[in-house]
């Protein structure tokens, strides 16, 4: 069995730096070659690597305790539900919740966001609902222009559906949530503010007291999209001040199948329920249903019981490694990056061009060449980013561009790929010169 | 992976300088095509008369395959019947389809079979077929407006 990595404090490389050829021992698919090219992998924006410690607590836990949850007398079901509850403190506890019962267990952030929305939706077609959550027209919701379309398209889609209208704070050109506009589009007409914590196209860290606490005065419910804060930041949903935060397991060293949303209890207890179905009823009848109790009652159906397992491992060893060193190294590999990319000829950063209030996400132009061609090239050295509009349209339509090439890094991440990444962009240059 | 085998001369040269780019008036047909995986867009138009293809334009953003497949689109098929402009639509089709492994006719796809190696990148394929999607509706709402005589099915 794989033992949790070290702490790697002071008695690492550095203060603040993580162990990081320790740490690549772990993930076995980073001895992968492409063609004859070791990889490197800038790509974990869009999805990280495991390490053994995860995919090995899933396969112990199929081969020996695998059971469905809850319902079973039997050892198995009890350690798996044992499990799967486990998971779920393991969770609250990493990101600061006062109980694990407000956090759900959902297929992934996209689902988790939908579940809040479908909360305002389903509450404004019921009788009865709380207040908070019904919409009218003239309501407002509002969103950021840096949002990925998962914490985008939801709202929109509720908005269309009940009247209200959507609103969003813009971006500046230095690629930063304009914060003039809080005070003037957060107003007394709105009803939810739900906005991205770091964005998954520019690289931004939000700061989000001002947002907060203007919903605040306002009475708005408001919540972060932290699918790219919480595997790299240390993330205090308590300290934070927020209502709900929606996150996904597999861009946190943990498997794809499972994603989060917290909430404060006081607000699942008020939002209907999302799916229904088995595992989230109190008792049934052929004419009704009673609901059970937060987490359960959003957690129709039979749940990703492993994949909560494995969740469980990845936090485990983000927890070994500390949040803090983790934030230490990628503001380094950040730096690193931006100095390497910015002295290309012809690269343009799409997004902050300091390492500071953003993390280690960098998305760029070259020249006139498409990033699917940049990405084509940079595949052939064995370097794998990420082309495209990268779920965040709008955010491309602000900054004039199509599309970008962006690279991204982790705790594995090592100056080395970046430096791959750099000078292979002369090969680029060279193709389609 | 070999570059050079997805990047043919024959595409690069395309792409650096492509035949037949920008709109034109008149015509009888136009599409409007999306890659929704890269938000890669081509609005292509044809000019149908007396049953052959007597002008295709087009406007787009996108990367070096999709922008050099509707160059080649443009030189294989203005000026060819409309049955031919289809036959031309399938076989380009199929030969994206081959994974690798198609036979491509150089006499009747001319640049095009530079596009063989292209087929065994299934993230590029979609690319190479974004012109071509276009052209087969844009001949289809040319159809509409316009029976073309003695042209097609």
């Amino acid at each position: 069995m794989a033992a949790a990595p070290q702490s790697h404090d002071s008695a690492g490389v550095g203060a603040g730096k993580l162990d990081v050829e320790a740490i690549r021992a772990d993930f076995p698919i980073l001895e992968r070659k492409i063609g004859d090219r070791p990889l490197a992998y800038l790509d974990s924006a869009a999805t990280s690597q495991k390490p053994v410690q995860v995919t090995e607590a899933m396969r112990r836990f199929t081969e020996h305790s695998n059971a469905n949850i809850s319902r079973s007398v039997h050892t198995l079901g009890s350690e798996a539900t044992a499990a799967y509850e486990g998971a779920r403190a393991a969770v609250a506890a990493f990101i600061g919740a006062p109980s694990a019962d407000e956090v759900v267990f959902t297929k992934n952030s996209t689902e988790a966001i939908n579940l809040m929305a479908y909360a305002f939706q389903n509450s404004t077609i019921e009788r009865g609902s709380d207040p908070r959550f019904v919409l009218r027209p003239g309501d407002e919701i509002v969103v950021t222009e840096m949002e990925h379309h998962a914490n985008l398209v939801p709202w929109q889609q509720l908005c269309e559906r009940t009247g209200a209208t959507l609103r969003w704070i813009g971006i500046t050109d230095a690629g930063r949530l304009d914060l003039e506009q809080v005070e003037e589009v957060i107003n007394e007409r709105t009803k939810a503010v739900s906005f991205v914590h770091v964005s998954n196209l520019l690289g931004t860290v939000n700061p989000t007291e001002r947002i907060v606490a203007r919903a605040r005065e306002v009475g708005a419910i408001v919540g972060i999209d932290a699918s790219q804060s919480v595997p790299h930041l240390p993330v205090d949903v308590a300290e934070l001040g927020v209502d709900f935060a929606a996150f996904t397991g597999h861009k946190m060293l943990g498997p794809t199948g499972i994603g989060m949303l917290w909430a404060k209890a006081e607000l699942l207890d008020a939002m209907p329920p999302f799916l229904s179905g088995g595992s989230m009823i109190a008792t049934v009848t052929m004419e009704r249903t009673t609901f059970a109790k937060a987490p359960a009652k959003f957690e129709a159906g039979t749940p990703p019981v492993v994949e909560a397992v494995g969740l469980a491992a990845a936090v485990d060893y983000l927890r070994a490694l500390g949040m803090d060193n983790i934030r230490a190294h990628e503001k380094e590999l950040a730096g690193y990056m931006l100095e390497g990319l910015e002295s290309v000829a012809g690269l343009t950063v799409i997004g902050p061009r300091v390492p500071i209030g953003r993390g280690a996400t960098v998305s760029f132009t070259f020249e006139d060449v498409h990033p699917h061609d940049v990405g084509q090239v940079l595949d052939s050295e064995g370097i794998a980013v990420r082309v495209g509009h990268h779920c965040a349209k709008p955010t491309c339509v602000r900054f004039g561009v199509a599309a970008t090439t962006r690279a991204s890094a982790y705790v594995y991440t090592t100056t080395d790929e970046i430096d791959r990444l750099v000078s292979s962009l002369e090969k680029v240059r060279k193709v389609f010169a | 992976m070999d570059l050079d085998e997805l990047y043919q001369e024959v595409i690069l040269d395309h792409y650096k300088n492509p035949r037949g780019a920008g709109l034109r008036e008149p015509y009888e047909g136009e599409s409007h095509q999306v890659n929704p995986t890269c938000g890669d867009e081509i609005t292509l138009r044809v000019h149908v008369e007396g049953g052959e293809v007597a002008d295709v334009s087009y406007d787009h953003t996108g990367c070096s395959i999709s922008k050099a497949s509707a160059s080649v689109l443009f030189e294989l098929v203005k000026g060819a019947s409309v049955d031919d402009a289809r036959a031309r639509f399938e076989e380009f089709s199929a030969l994206m389809s081959s994974k690798g492994l198609g036979e491509a006719d150089e006499d009747t796809l001319e640049d095009a079979v530079a596009f063989q190696g292209v087929s065994k990148y299934p993230m590029r394929v979609k690319c190479a077929l974004l012109g071509w999607m276009a052209l087969k509706d844009a001949l289809i709402r040319a159809e509409a407006s316009v029976p073309t005589p003695g042209g097609a099915e």
